[in-house]
């Protein structure tokens, strides 16, 4: 089993450059950058030394003892939610940011969904002197508020997308339409282990530190290996980071996509089909006519009805399996975490904790690590508002 | 319809005109009249098939895809107002590809036979990823139209054009589909220098709005296609008609520069 980079960017069938030919000189361009800096012990220094320094790595894989004793097994977290900014996305941003500086761009745009790849997003842009565009979908600017201020006060222009369901599929489409008219001074940044060749695959390597870490960490901590890995996928970041890790090892890996309430989901791995979203042929739902469908769910980051190639690979190989957790399983996920062990679980994390509780209550005594991708902060006015809490 | 008829609209001493309809834009008894009525002032019709997603798309496009798609236009409805419609210039379709895949390349290309279209412009398939369609297009002699932007290297405009059938499709400036007040030197040289490797003629879209956009790059195109600016004006509940005589006269004037 491997997962490296086939020639022309795809895994299996998925995967490639599906985008208009304005945009595939970048693409190239942005290709060979990466290798060269794949190549460049000064930049992988520059890396290292960001994510130690910027972003506070190692970040600790904590073993929630009382959750553990409730579930039935042995409950690892791996803490990304203790991260500068608060969640995995910050580990891919400021890496694609420096690859930006390396390209000479002097303008960053991205998506976000939950906010979080936004305020990474302009975090790493405050601190490399590069002008920042964020487009949010306008519902998410609503349920994610705190993060659209934090956008703001850390100097980038939060741009709300009013289209379709106001969610972070129209905040792809309005992105990529962006770069397609200023493609040599911007750089999309995308957030994701989706979009168009190289995206996948490099966003997957920023995000392979998550599993790395933790694979070490675990056998330090245990003498052996866990059982399985378990992490939400919406496009698939923390989930790809953190199985890249494990991936070689007989390890079983489990996502979560999000099954929302009942046929309103965002879970294409689960209900969809193969097609191209966005640039890469991957799992998607959409109807006969090929139209991409409206998506569902209460994580704004996992509300997107495609799905990164390489788990559109991994599940075809049988090598992950994708599981469905609902908005209302994730909520009490959400809140026994909380009050179990003092953490406030993103509500995308928390549908991981949440299939982590079915796993033990399946198979009792397992040794399992969630990857806790984010931290809850954000969700709270939204889910008060709502009366949820 | 086939890529012969469609190469053939083009051996004329004008300047093609290529308006842009919206399959079910704004409803779809609207849209079968408007191509009636388009028929006779342009060389070629293109024909959009409304996707939920389109990345090279402007607002106004965009918002003519969303109307069409409440009114429940598909692939297969747009292939059946095709297949009824009079004789009349050649269609080609512009889609996403992921309608095309959606509906099977092999049976896409045969449907649209059927429907005398004469070729597609899908723009999220680039060459790299184009084998498998053109082959299938071939095969029933659709074209498969190509696509260049300004930001196409020379080594790559040689490799699109050296299996060009039909036309080329010349993107004028970087952006998404929508008008421009007027076009920068650059864009006369990039679409000078696209044309002289061509074995197809080439036609210029994306911001195509008056005559005058016309009269400026004439002399160095062989057509141009018109797409918000004819949506806007359908939106504005302005007639075909009336929208496409001025671009129709400016291309029967734009009589120097025509190909040897």
């Amino acid at each position: 089993m491997t997962t490296a980079t086939p020639a022309k960017g795809r895994f299996g069938i998925y995967g490639g450059q599906y985008v208009p030919e304005t945009l595939v000189a970048n693409l190239h361009a942005l290709e060979r950058a990466y290798e060269s800096a794949q190549h460049d012990d000064a930049f992988q220094f520059e890396v290292e030394r960001t994510l130690r320094d910027f972003v506070g790595r190692a970040t600790p894989l904590y073993l929630a003892e009382q959750l553990s004793a409730d579930y039935g097994g042995r409950v690892f977290l791996k803490r990304e939610d203790l991260t500068h900014t608060g969640a995995h996305k910050i580990n891919n941003a400021v890496g694609q940011a420096l690859l930006a500086k390396r390209l000479g761009k002097s303008r960053i745009v991205a998506e976000t969904g939950a906010g979080q790849h936004g305020v990474a997003t302009a975090a790493a842009c405050a601190r490399l002197g590069l002008e920042c565009i964020v487009y949010m979908g306008a519902l998410d600017c609503e349920r994610q508020r705190p993060n659209v201020e934090r956008m703001k006060l850390l100097g980038a222009t939060v741009v709300p997308c009013e289209a379709g369901r106001r969610n972070l599929k129209v905040a792809i489409n309005e992105a990529i339409r962006d770069w397609i008219s200023n493609p040599d001074s911007t750089h999309y940044l995308i957030g994701s282990v989706v979009g168009p060749h190289p995206y996948p695959t490099i966003v997957r390597d920023f995000q392979s530190v998550i599993g790395r870490e933790a694979r070490q960490q675990f056998i330090e901590r245990e003498g052996k290996l866990p059982d399985a890995v378990i992490a939400c996928v919406g496009g698939g970041s923390n989930a790809m980071g953190i199985f890249a890790g494990f991936v070689r090892d007989e390890v079983e890996l489990h996502g979560v996509e999000a099954g929302g309430r009942g046929d309103d989901h965002a879970a294409p791995l689960n209900s969809g089909t193969p097609g191209v979203l966005h640039g890469a042929m991957q799992y998607l739902l959409q109807d006969d006519d090929g139209q991409i469908l409206n998506t569902h769910s209460i994580a704004a980051g996992l509300d997107y009805p495609g799905v990164g190639p390489e788990h559109s690979f991994l599940k075809d190989a049988g090598r992950a399996t994708y599981h469905v957790v609902d908005d209302e399983e994730a909520l009490a996920a959400f809140k026994e975490l909380s009050r179990r062990e003092g953490v406030i679980p993103a509500v995308e994390s928390s549908h991981a904790l949440a299939y982590a509780k079915r796993l033990l209550q399946q198979r009792p005594g397992l040794s399992v690590i969630v990857n806790l991708s984010g931290r809850g902060d954000k969700d709270l006015p939204s889910l008060i508002e709502r009366g949820l809490l | 319809m086939s890529i012969e008829e469609l190469e053939k609209a083009f051996a004329t001493d004008r300047k093609a005109l290529m308006p842009f309809l919206m399959s079910g834009h704004p409803t779809p008894e609207s849209f079968a009249r408007n191509l009636r009525e388009a028929a006779e002032y342009a060389d070629v019709i293109e024909v959009g098939v409304p996707f939920s997603d389109p990345l090279a798309d402007g607002p106004v496009i965009q918002a003519a895809a969303a109307q069409a798609l409440s009114h429940r236009t598909t692939l297969r409805s747009t292939l059946e107002v095709l297949t009824a419609r009079d004789d009349g210039p050649p269609v080609v379709l512009m889609l996403s590809v992921n309608q095309v895949l959606a509906y099977g390349v092999a049976k896409f290309a045969a449907s649209a036979k059927q429907a005398k279209v004469s070729g597609a412009i899908v723009p999220d398939l680039p060459f790299e990823e184009s084998a498998q369609v053109r082959e299938a297009f071939a095969h029933e002699q659709i074209a498969l139209i190509p696509m260049l932007a300004p930001t196409t290297s020379d080594e790559r405009k040689r490799a699109i054009l050296g299996k060009a059938r039909g036309f080329a499709y010349l993107i004028s400036v970087a952006g998404v589909t929508g008008t421009r007040d007027s076009y920068p030197p650059e864009t006369l040289a990039y679409i000078r220098s696209a044309r002289e490797l061509s074995p197809v003629p080439v036609c210029v879209g994306f911001g195509i709005s008056k005559p005058q956009h016309i009269e400026q790059l004439r002399q160095s195109a062989d057509g141009f296609i018109v797409g918000s600016a004819l949506i806007r004006g359908i939106d504005e509940a302005r007639s075909v008609a009336d929208i496409l005589k001025p671009l129709r006269r400016a291309c029967d004037t734009a009589l120097t520069g025509n190909r040897s």
